[in-house]
């Protein structure tokens, strides 16, 4: 059974210094042996983090996607097979089943910070 | 009040399609679903079952993934089987031991193969056509075995067969009727069938009716009434399908006589609360073994447990398949079964065509027909048979195209077909829905498939979708928009002319200045190549605007690991160099592949090691062969007069400066070149976007040719040039090109659309009409001067080398990728679905014997 994500706490994870994070693009990093996306935007600044194993074909490759926006929703496009996927809530942009889990994210003290659920 | 309870009893194509439909009208929410799946496998696509052997993998299968089923709320209880229904308690047991409440329950138990009862018929080797697992089973013993044989001449059987004989086996069919597909074609069109499918090296037999099976403990032949024998390794009965009512039955519900759960329009059973969908239900008489009518089923389902008036009306059995590569269809009264039809038929032995039409009694509209060999006509018949549409005055054009004057439209374009016509039979998108779509805003093939989900099925309507767009928008006349993306309402040759005149240098300015938005995969890499053409920066100073291959200078492969091709310019290597190569594929462990390009391709490479292997590359010589860019590849050569005694020019010299020159250059799309000695054309010049053959006076230069997916013979664009002029004038092509070529369009395809054709191409090159060759050739010389090895600057660069790593925050390596051997060689696990049920299998070992 999953559990309500309301019974669960939000566990912030430090995750990499900003200065680390390529802007207007992002990367992967490892937390406690989870790889995750993390992705910036500038003008105005936007993080976002979702699972970095693309749900189509299940390689570990997001954070080497180009982000961008489609009609002002943020978005990832996976570099193998260009399905997009928006930052925001996952969702499989070219109406696919298949979708991303996101995550919160929070900028302190120059580090990236990722929100994880957990029991 | 507590939540209905929705049990659902099978998880195949409908089950999972009733739970979709559930998902979009809101049904899933209201209520709690429960889905009982007796396979382990969450629903797959049995439609597409024979890929399984060319090469698609189960999850590639899967129609949705355990965390689709999760995030909608339904509970999916997979590898347990309901083993009974208690209908006054209204409960269910699972073979498992599970009791279960239910308010509803849908019974989606679908078919099981029908096995009959011949002596012998429980041999090893002897298989079914139905689930993975039979798949599998199939592959396993198939090691083993060289012939195989398919019992059961039908859609199914020949699938099978085409399973088996991709498996590389000798392979059989055995049919008991006179004829191949006895249900969907005639005996002529089975004629065409049976000899398509034999010159592929498949045995067929007909008219044998098998009276025992051979073999001691396993398989060894078959025994036919008439005495005949066949022996085989390997044997897969399709002889047609049952469907799954025993829990039906059991519990009393009402079945027909030869099987299957009766419902009503509604799906509903004799019991009102128990619905049932697919092959197991029995409406008004007629069992539906297609997908199509099953879905429809689905849909009036979900839609009666939300209280809807959706109706169940005759399935439509009408179908068009490819069998071993034959085009089979079939459709309405294909037999001509209705009193007073009259029937029009096209026969081909030498084309292997066969087309028949079932016409109604006074000739004026198509009740049916059926389509071997060629069933490019299938949706437009199919449409003229729905909706009645008054025939044309010679009613063979519909099957055999209008001839003589080939500029008058074929009467058979959707245009002429009502709004109500149905394109797309999977998902029932009529063309009114198209038609609005289309006239709502959108202008292209992809969104427009994604929002009327026209297409998304079996495909087999998308020409017709597109023939529908391009209607419509020449109707309000526009053309198919040629803007970039969403982000910039310009053509790439716009942008390309903007970023030229203004001296843009970076994808943000020219955002800033001329876009909207944040970007997107299509226009970031596009605006990057513009730049590059334009200005020849390192590549990696857009970092952020290049797709993957650019931006770690290497072409991704399975698994998201790259592959590695050092530049050998015109095929010519010397023993030193080779050496190296496989000095670093060995250190690495990289697989090694000779590419079609005269190269050599290591695979394998992950991303952090990269900048490693071009240390020792860049060191021994070797510079980057930009595999990975939209930009020259290589300049494919012969030996030319240096070696061949019919040789007439020096083709490797001229090969290598052609590649020294444009090597680095990028372009909408990438470039290819080949350069040969002599009009025997052992290069393959023809084939490529510019191409030299020699002739005794010089070089002949091609362009335009392409390789690929749709070959097309290059175009002469002048004769007996010496290597200055050539050079000059490839310049001049290859600037024109990247100036004015939409994104990711070869020259091919370009020279296809350009107005004026070869003439007009020469006139600009040769007679510089457009006054732009002096132009031309000088962006170009610029673009040779400021040529830089990229992989010979990441090396040197520290900071650069610092970005090709997996991880932003940790040194260590992505502990994912997974390696298998193959032929003394390292390849990526979990490619096949064998190798991946496999590791599977070992990794869950593993979790077991863990504290």
């Amino acid at each position: 059974m999953t559990v309500p994500t309301s019974e669960k706490t939000l566990v912030w994870k430090r995750a990499v210094r900003t200065v680390d994070v390529p802007a207007e693009s992002g990367g992967t990093v490892l937390l406690d042996g989870r790889q995750f996306a993390v992705f910036h935007f500038r003008n105005p600044d936007a993080w976002y983090a979702c699972q970095n194993q693309c749900p189509h074909k299940g390689d570990m490759v997001i954070g080497r996607g180009l982000i961008g926006d489609d009609k002002g929703e943020p978005k990832v496009a996976c570099p193998q097979h260009k399905k997009t996927f928006s930052l925001v809530s996952g969702k499989n942009l070219g109406g696919e089943a298949y979708c991303l889990d996101t995550y919160p994210v929070k900028i302190e003290d120059g580090y990236v910070f990722i929100g994880i659920a957990e029991a | 009040m507590s939540v209905k309870k929705i049990i659902v009893i099978g998880n195949g194509m409908v089950g999972y399609k009733f739970c979709e439909k559930l998902v979009a009208n809101g049904g899933a929410k209201a209520f709690a679903v429960t889905v009982f799946g007796e396979e382990k496998r969450p629903a797959y696509d049995r439609v597409q079952l024979t890929q399984y052997f060319s090469g698609k993998t189960a999850d590639d299968l899967t129609l949705a993934g355990p965390e689709w089923y999760r995030d909608h709320g339904i509970e999916l209880r997979l590898g347990d089987r309901v083993a009974a229904i208690d209908r006054a308690a209204r409960t269910l047991t699972s073979q498992s031991g599970a009791i279960l409440a239910y308010d509803t329950l849908v019974l989606a138990t679908g078919s099981a193969p029908f096995v009959p009862t011949v002596p012998g018929v429980d041999k090893q080797g002897i298989f079914v056509y139905r689930t993975l697992d039979d798949l599998d089973g199939i592959i396993a013993y198939a090691k083993n075995a060289k012939r195989a044989t398919v019992i059961g001449g039908g859609l199914l059987g020949l699938e099978a067969a085409k399973a088996v004989y991709d498996l590389g086996l000798e392979t059989h069919v055995v049919e008991f009727a006179q004829r191949l597909m006895p249900r969907q074609i005639d005996e002529p069109g089975s004629a065409i069938l049976v000899e398509k499918i034999q010159a592929l090296g498949v045995r067929v037999h007909l008219n044998k009716s098998t009276k025992e099976i051979a073999g001691n403990g396993h398989i060894e032949g078959l025994i036919f009434a008439d005495g005949s024998r066949l022996d085989t390794d390997l044997l897969v009965i399709s002889a047609g399908i049952r469907p799954r009512d025993e829990l039906a039955k059991a519990c009393g519900l009402e079945t027909g006589p030869r099987g299957g759960i009766i419902v009503n329009d509604c799906m509903q059973t004799s019991d009102p609360d128990i619905l049932c969908i697919g092959e197991a239900a029995l409406h008004k008489g007629i069992i539906y073994g297609l997908v199509a009518p099953g879905y429809e089923m689905a849909e009036v389902a979900a839609n009666t447990l939300m209280g809807g008036e959706k109706r169940f009306i005759a399935g439509d059995l009408s179908a068009k398949l490819k069998l071993m590569g034959v085009d089979v269809a079939n459709f309405g009264d294909a037999f001509g079964e209705t009193q007073g039809a009259r029937t029009v038929v096209y026969r081909n032995d030498k084309a292997g065509v066969y087309k028949r039409l079932t016409l109604s009694p006074f000739g004026d509209f198509v009740m049916g027909g059926m389509l071997v060999g060629d069933a490019s006509e299938y949706g437009s018949l199919i449409q003229f048979m729905k909706n009645r549409t008054t025939l044309p005055p010679n009613p063979e054009d519909l099957i055999l195209g209008p001839r003589g004057d080939s500029k008058q439209v074929g009467s058979l374009s959707p245009i002429f077909l009502p709004d109500t016509a149905q394109i797309c039979t999977c998902n029932n998108v009529s063309k009114g829905e198209i038609v609005k779509a289309v006239r709502d805003g959108v202008c292209e093939i992809g969104p427009l498939k994604n929002c009327t989900k026209a297409g998304t099925g079996c495909g087999g309507c998308l020409p017709m979708v597109a023939d529908i767009l391009k209607g419509v928008l020449e109707s309000e006349g526009k053309t198919v928009s040629d803007h970039l993306c969403q982000h910039f309402g310009y053509s790439r040759q716009e942008l390309f002319e903007i970023a030229r005149i203004k001296r843009i240098q970076s994808y943000a300015e020219l955002l800033a200045s001329h876009g909207k938005g944040k970007g997107c995969e299509i226009c970031k890499p596009a605006v990057a190549s513009i730049l590059a053409s334009l200005w020849n920066d390192m590549i990696l100073e857009h970092q952020g605007e290049q797709d993957t291959n650019d931006r770690y200078l290497a072409n991704i492969q399975q698994g998201g690991t790259y592959s590695i091709v050092p530049r050998v310019p015109g095929g010519e290597i010397s023993p030193e160099k080779l050496i190296v190569l496989g000095q670093v594929a060995r250190q690495f462990d990289l697989y090694c592949k000779i590419t079609g390009a005269q190269r050599i391709d290591l695979f394998g490479a992950r991303v952090e090691q990269l900048p490693d292997i071009w240390e020792i590359l860049v060191k021994a010589g070797f510079e980057s062969g930009h595999a990975y860019g939209k930009a020259l590849r290589t300049v494919k050569s012969c030996v030319g007069s240096t070696w061949c005694r019919f040789g007439v020019q020096d083709s490797t010299s001229f090969a290598i400066r052609i590649e020294e020159r444009y090597r680095g250059l990028r372009a909408p799309h990438k470039l290819k070149s080949a350069c040969s000695g002599c009009v025997r054309e052992c290069a393959e010049a023809q084939s490529k976007d510019f191409g030299l053959v020699a002739t005794e006076k010089g070089w002949n230069l091609y362009v335009c040719g392409n390789g690929g997916a749709k070959p097309q013979h290059a175009e002469l664009l002048a004769s007996d040039l010496d290597e200055e002029t050539c050079i000059k004038y490839i310049d001049r092509f290859l600037m024109y090109y990247i100036r004015t070529a939409d994104r990711l369009t070869r020259t091919a395809t370009w020279f296809n659309k350009l107005e004026g054709g070869i003439e007009k191409l020469r006139k600009v090159i040769i007679d510089d009409s457009l006054g732009l060759c002096a132009e031309m050739e000088k962006q170009m010389q610029g673009l040779v001067d400021t040529y830089k090895c990229e992989w010979k600057e990441v090396v040197e660069n520290p900071e650069l080398r610092k970005r090709f790593r997996h991880f932003l925050n940790s040194e260590e390596s992505d502990e994912t990728l997974a390696w298998a051997r193959e032929r003394d060689q390292k390849r990526p696990a979990n490619w096949h679905p064998e190798l991946a049920a496999e590791a599977a299998a070992i990794a869950e070992a593993t979790r077991t014997t863990e504290p």
